[in-house]
């Protein structure tokens, strides 16, 4: 038995590969959708690979860095260090902001880490890929690729400028801004820093105050000043672990003897993911389900459109003897056909115009089987329509009367 | 077994039920031979489509009998399990319009029948080339019915009508559109593939130019047929219809 789908396709091939080309554009957008979602989640994770950290701890109370604010004490890490199981510690500061290079500005994440440590360090960062890691205590920077920024050029962050020193690669925050790495120091003071109109009145307010500026105690307001003027405060502490130790007895013998907070892997994952990424994450979800509705209607028209200009054609084969089976395979095979050629459009799109989103967009093998299966299942469903109106059709249209 | 291409008795067809009912078909009687083609005429109303249909087993008649090639496919009821089967193994249809499959090459289009009754294609594609050349459109084979001549697709649609060799053939108003010598080159095909193929043919129409060709006239009034012997004239030249395009 030849092919009657087949063949209608190939009779009109054009108008079939134009149509499953539309088709493919909106499957390659519902594709890129589930990809821009995995790349949110793909950020997020690489944020937590990559601090190369086992435990992060924060104020008590928090859910930080990331997603709430924490601030401890710059030399709680030696207490720390202390605790059962504990290999390494250290400090960092994370500031989402602005910086700018030369008249462009980049949102990024910039990281205060400590200088010269190893990049094997939990928070320091890695993967080099050009350039070296910070040597001297100010001023230098290293900055994710995806920033746009190249060695040697200078950034400035607040009232500092920074030289590019190294380049990173996948160094990015959870919502996939780069990151930009700057000696732990420079990072606190950017952090505390005040313009200097407001330290000017912040001075004279304590200047007129009493309990800062007592008759006879000479040096009060200046060490009251000079603390203002500077920051040791941090935003969390990652740890690693010695191989074999606990993260859970650990975490707890931090919380229970320092009184911070400390999250494992899987605590700070679900954080990033179900909190940080959440509402984006559903957001995305809402547009999938919609572009899926929007794309089974389409199909499903597309299909009922071509079964209705063949309903002459349809009445006639029913009339010489073709059973329903035949028609209604037919109906489904060019289904399966418009979806599939959809589909291959679609993921081509989708690879190709992936590189030109902002933020990263992660296509993996398992979204594009499960899309495969679904644009399939759409096809199927939509086509039910036409192959009922076709079943529907009466014979006797062949026959004049 | 008796030699009959299409047989019916008291056939009547009623539509709808108590007072409303219509009945199109009255107690129709009819017969054609293997070999001969028959006209069907009457006004509009008179009940030739409903006839059409239920002879095509289309619709199914409200009482009656009706025989093909000898064997009774409906005696107030169809005796055929599968009425699909029936239409295609049993009964050729003819249109109005030829009505070819567009997305079908010519061969494709009368083979479709014998591969829907589970031939093999190569055997489908041998017999219907054999047809098409009978009707001297074999070289057309290739072509799609759009690259056709009205006439060519029309000698495609007759093929396809004989390809399983039915013992009947029904053709509703197969000249209408279609000018006298060209109407009357279908008639000379229809009545040289009936002789060849052994087949029945009742020809629908209310087309005059072709009525003078027929040797017996079935006229259907008010849902009655009688029948009546016609003049039989060989007016057409199957060669000129076959020729020209």
């Amino acid at each position: 038995m030849i092919s009657l789908a087949g063949k209608d396709i190939l009779h009109g091939w054009g108008r079939f590969i134009l149509t499953a080309a539309g088709l493919g554009l909106l499957i390659g957008v519902t594709l890129s959708m589930a990809g821009i979602y995995r790349g949110m989640v793909d950020d997020a994770n690489v944020l937590l690979d990559n601090s190369g950290a086992d435990l992060w701890v924060v104020q008590q109370g928090t859910i930080g860095p990331w997603a709430e604010p924490s601030t401890i004490p710059d030399d709680l890490y030696r207490s720390v260090l202390s605790i059962d199981g504990v290999e390494r510690a250290s400090n960092v500061v994370y500031l989402t902001m602005q910086v700018r290079h030369g008249e462009r500005g980049i949102r990024a994440m910039v990281t205060g880490v400590a200088p010269g440590r190893r990049q094997s360090d939990p928070g320091q960062p890695r993967f080099l890929v050009a350039g070296r890691t910070m040597t001297a205590g100010h001023y230098e920077a290293i900055a994710d690729v995806s920033s746009g920024l190249d060695v040697g050029d200078l950034v400035t962050i607040r009232r500092n400028r920074y030289r590019v020193v190294g380049l990173t690669r996948r160094m990015v925050s959870s919502s996939g801004d780069p990151m930009i790495f700057i000696p732990l120091r420079d990072a606190q003071q950017a952090q505390s820093l005040k313009d200097s109109d407001a330290i000017v009145q912040q001075r004279h307010r304590r200047e007129g105050n009493p309990a800062f500026n007592p008759p006879g105690v000479p040096g009060l307001l200046d060490a009251v000043n000079a603390d203002d003027a500077s920051s040791s405060a941090v935003n969390a502490v990652l740890v690693r672990l010695k191989p074999g130790a606990s993260p859970e007895l650990a975490g707890s013998a931090i919380e229970r003897w320092l009184r911070l907070e400390a999250y494992g892997r899987a605590e700070m994952q679900s954080i990033l993911v179900e909190k940080l990424i959440a509402t984006s994450a559903r957001q995305i979800a809402m547009f999938l389900v919609i572009l899926s509705v929007v794309s089974a209607a389409i199909v499903a028209f597309i299909i009922y459109t071509m079964t209705m200009s063949k309903i002459r054609e349809i009445a006639v084969l029913k009339l010489l003897g073709t059973r329903n089976r035949v028609i209604a395979s037919m109906i489904l095979q060019q289904a399966l056909g418009l979806g599939l050629i959809g589909f291959v459009v679609g993921k081509i799109a989708a690879t190709l115009w992936a590189p030109f989103f902002p933020k990263y967009v992660l296509l993996i093998p398992g979204d594009a089987a499960r899309g495969f299966l679904l644009v399939m299942a759409i096809c199927v469903v939509a086509s039910l329509l036409a192959i009922r109106a076709a079943l529907m059709v009466d014979p006797a249209e062949a026959i004049g009367g | 077994m008796e030699r009959t291409g299409i047989a019916i008795e008291q056939l009547t067809k009623r539509y709808g039920s108590g007072q409303t009912a219509v009945d199109a078909l009255k107690g129709v009687d009819l017969s054609v031979e293997p070999g001969e083609v028959v006209g069907l005429v009457g006004p509009s109303g008179s009940g030739k489509s409903t006839l059409l249909k239920c002879l095509g087993a289309v619709i199914e008649p409200s009482s009656g009998v009706m025989k093909i090639g000898g064997s009774p496919i409906y005696d107030n009821r169809w005796l055929a399990g599968d009425l699909r089967a029936l239409r295609r193994d049993k009964i050729g249809f003819v249109f109005q319009a030829p009505y070819l499959i567009p997305f079908l090459d010519v061969i494709d289009n009368v083979a479709l029948l014998p591969m829907l009754a589970g031939e093999r294609n190569g055997a489908s594609r041998e017999r219907a080339l054999a047809v098409l050349e009978a009707l001297d459109v074999a070289h057309r084979a290739r072509a799609m019915p759009s690259q056709l001549s009205g006439g060519e697709q029309q000698r495609v649609a007759i093929a396809r009508a004989l390809v399983n060799r039915p013992p009947v053939v029904l053709a509703d108003e197969p000249t209408a559109p279609l000018d006298s010598k060209r109407a009357l080159g279908v008639i000379g095909l229809l009545n040289d593939m009936a002789r060849q193929y052994e087949t029945a043919v009742i020809v629908v129409t209310h087309d005059e130019k072709i009525i003078p060709t027929f040797k017996r006239i079935y006229h259907i009034r008010d849902g009655r047929t009688h029948e009546e012997a016609g003049e039989g004239k060989a007016l057409y030249e199957t060669a000129d219809y076959c020729s020209g395009h």
